[in-house]
């Protein structure tokens, strides 16, 4: 009867306990992958590689879904503007929107869902065919060989990929604003330049997208070394690096812009 | 020193199960030696434990006369350069070509010019019949491909050991043969050793020295190959000739009679 009692109370110490070892062999081997960095620099041809693949590869989603978002900021924000006869603030409200908050964190989740979910599984896979025990058996370390590149190409290309969803964004609500509906060009771009902070704006929103780059990448890199190797482990995996780091995403942005943009 | 691998009284469990208990065996310079046993025996345990990937619970395993088990990162990747191993499916980098597999090694542990290691992986290729499968993917080769290309990166740089993990599973018959002669091929041509985990008796009786057999965790057996084929422990007897029950029972172990079970005994 006890025994019945104390079963769920068991199992919630028992998960509680495996997710601090968890977090605490996530951190090490967040550690580890930072000190063994000099040799992934070392050889930045592997590092290219990696930006290729999460980066270049990611580019096609990237800009045509900043230009959509762009298109609809557009569109909405020219209808509530108008509304107060202030239609020509449309660049200022387009670009902000973007630089500051869609630009990193919708860059990000896509980056999350395309990259980091490829680098997750290719991981896990080669987990699964032993090709990282090899490695270790032939004295190369996984991970300044395997880790490393994966980790700083998500890293570098985050920051490029966000500035290119910004820019194409900023160039779709123009393409709404000024082209379809008529906002007075010089009014959109002038206002713009007026109103856009370098150091507010635009430093803060590449900080975001670093953090974010880190985050994702740094999930994305543990969940595929951590992954059972068997394909529901993988698969399993997978899914993980897409839920944590889009909730890690979110959860960082709230923090980051708490700091930032406080008091202004 | 005549044994380049020796394990003394070795114990490892994995958490509570334990999976080799009390393991003594020698590995002599020079020979190819097969360790047999059926599936979950400890056999692919014991590689892992002298290639260093875990760590005897009690015991030594000695490699060149180096305790693995008490030898730090470093001293553990200079060991395993001079050892190759053969993965049970090859465990091929799947994003690099043939060439690049065998090239790896070399690039990541020499600093030999373009050159040389384009001749040093031909001639490993050539070892292993697959010069003109250098710019082909993992992806593009057969199992028996697959397993000849692992080879050659097993021997990329000369190794003083070469383990081999189930290295004729799911072979068709030729390239059974083909790779069991190119172990023993390349261990005398080399100067090395070989280890060849196995539960194919037929074909590795054919080029080991010298055979361990193992159940459960202990040596049951050990002999020349010759002895093996004419050995009358029940086990090996039963192992050798493939024999449908014997030692290892047919059926799984249970605690009621078939007749209990289908209801017979009240008849």
């Amino acid at each position: 009867m006890l025994d019945h009692l104390l079963r769920p109370l068991r199992n919630i110490g028992h998960r509680v306990v495996n997710s601090i070892w968890r977090l605490g062999y996530a951190s090490r081997f967040f550690l580890m992958t930072l000190l063994k960095s000099g040799t992934s620099f070392a050889r930045f041809s592997l590092i290219m590689r990696e930006i290729y693949f999460s980066g270049v590869l990611s580019l096609i989603i990237i800009l045509v879904s900043g230009l959509f978002v762009g298109m609809v900021l557009g569109l909405q924000g020219y209808e509530t503007l108008q509304k107060y006869g202030s239609e020509e603030a449309l660049g200022t409200l387009v670009s902000l929107s973007l630089v500051r908050e869609l630009g990193p964190v919708v860059a990000a989740l896509l980056f999350a869902s395309r990259a980091g979910s490829a680098i997750t599984a290719e991981i896990g896979l080669m987990k699964a065919t032993e090709q990282i025990a090899a490695m270790e058996m032939m004295a190369v370390d996984p991970i300044a060989r395997i880790i490393g590149p994966r980790f700083w190409g998500g890293v570098l290309s985050m920051p490029l990929l966000a500035a290119m969803f910004s820019a194409i964004g900023v160039f779709g609500g123009y393409l709404v604003g000024v082209v379809l509906i008529g906002v007075d060009d010089g009014a959109f771009w002038s206002q713009m330049q007026a109103n856009v902070d370098f150091r507010n704006d635009i430093l803060n929103g590449v900080i975001k997208s670093v953090v974010f780059g880190v985050a994702v990448t740094a999930i994305a890199v543990f969940e595929g070394y951590d992954a059972p190797p068997t394909a529901e482990g993988v698969s399993g995996a997978t899914t993980r690096t897409v839920v944590m780091s889009s909730l890690a995403v979110l959860g960082l942005d709230f923090i980051l812009t708490a700091f930032m943009f406080r008091g202004m | 020193m005549n044994n380049l691998v020796e394990l003394k009284n070795v114990n490892f469990a994995y958490e509570t199960r334990s999976v080799l208990k009390g393991l003594n065996m020698k590995i002599p310079k020079g020979k190819v030696v097969a360790i047999m046993g059926g599936s979950g025996c400890g056999k692919t345990t014991l590689l892992r434990l002298i290639g260093g990937q875990i760590r005897a619970t009690q015991g030594e395993v000695n490699v060149a006369g180096q305790n693995v088990g008490q030898l730090n990162r470093d001293a553990m990747y200079d060991l395993r350069r001079r050892m190759g191993m053969l993965f049970q499916f090859g465990a091929l980098f799947t994003d690099l070509s043939v060439y690049e597999n065998v090239a790896f090694q070399m690039r990541e542990h020499t600093d030999l010019p373009e050159e040389i290691i384009r001749d040093l992986v031909l001639m490993k290729l050539h070892a292993v019949g697959l010069r003109g499968a250098r710019d082909l993917m993992p992806s593009e080769l057969s199992g028996g491909m697959a397993r000849r290309v692992a080879l050659a990166r097993a021997i990329a740089l000369d190794p003083m050991l070469i383990m081999y993990d189930e290295p004729f599973a799911g072979l068709d018959p030729i390239s059974l043969g083909v790779t069991g002669n190119l172990i023993r091929r390349l261990n005398d041509a080399l100067g090395a050793t070989s280890i060849v985990v196995t539960h194919d008796v037929q074909e590795s009786l054919k080029i080991v020295d010298y055979v361990y057999f193992m159940s459960e965790g202990v040596i049951v057996a050990q002999g020349t190959a010759e002895e093996m084929k004419k050995s009358d422990i029940p086990y090996v007897h039963q192992f050798v000739w493939g024999e449908m029950d014997g030692p290892v029972p047919f059926h799984y172990e249970m605690n009621k009679t078939y007749a209990e079970d289908m209801g017979l005994d009240h008849a």
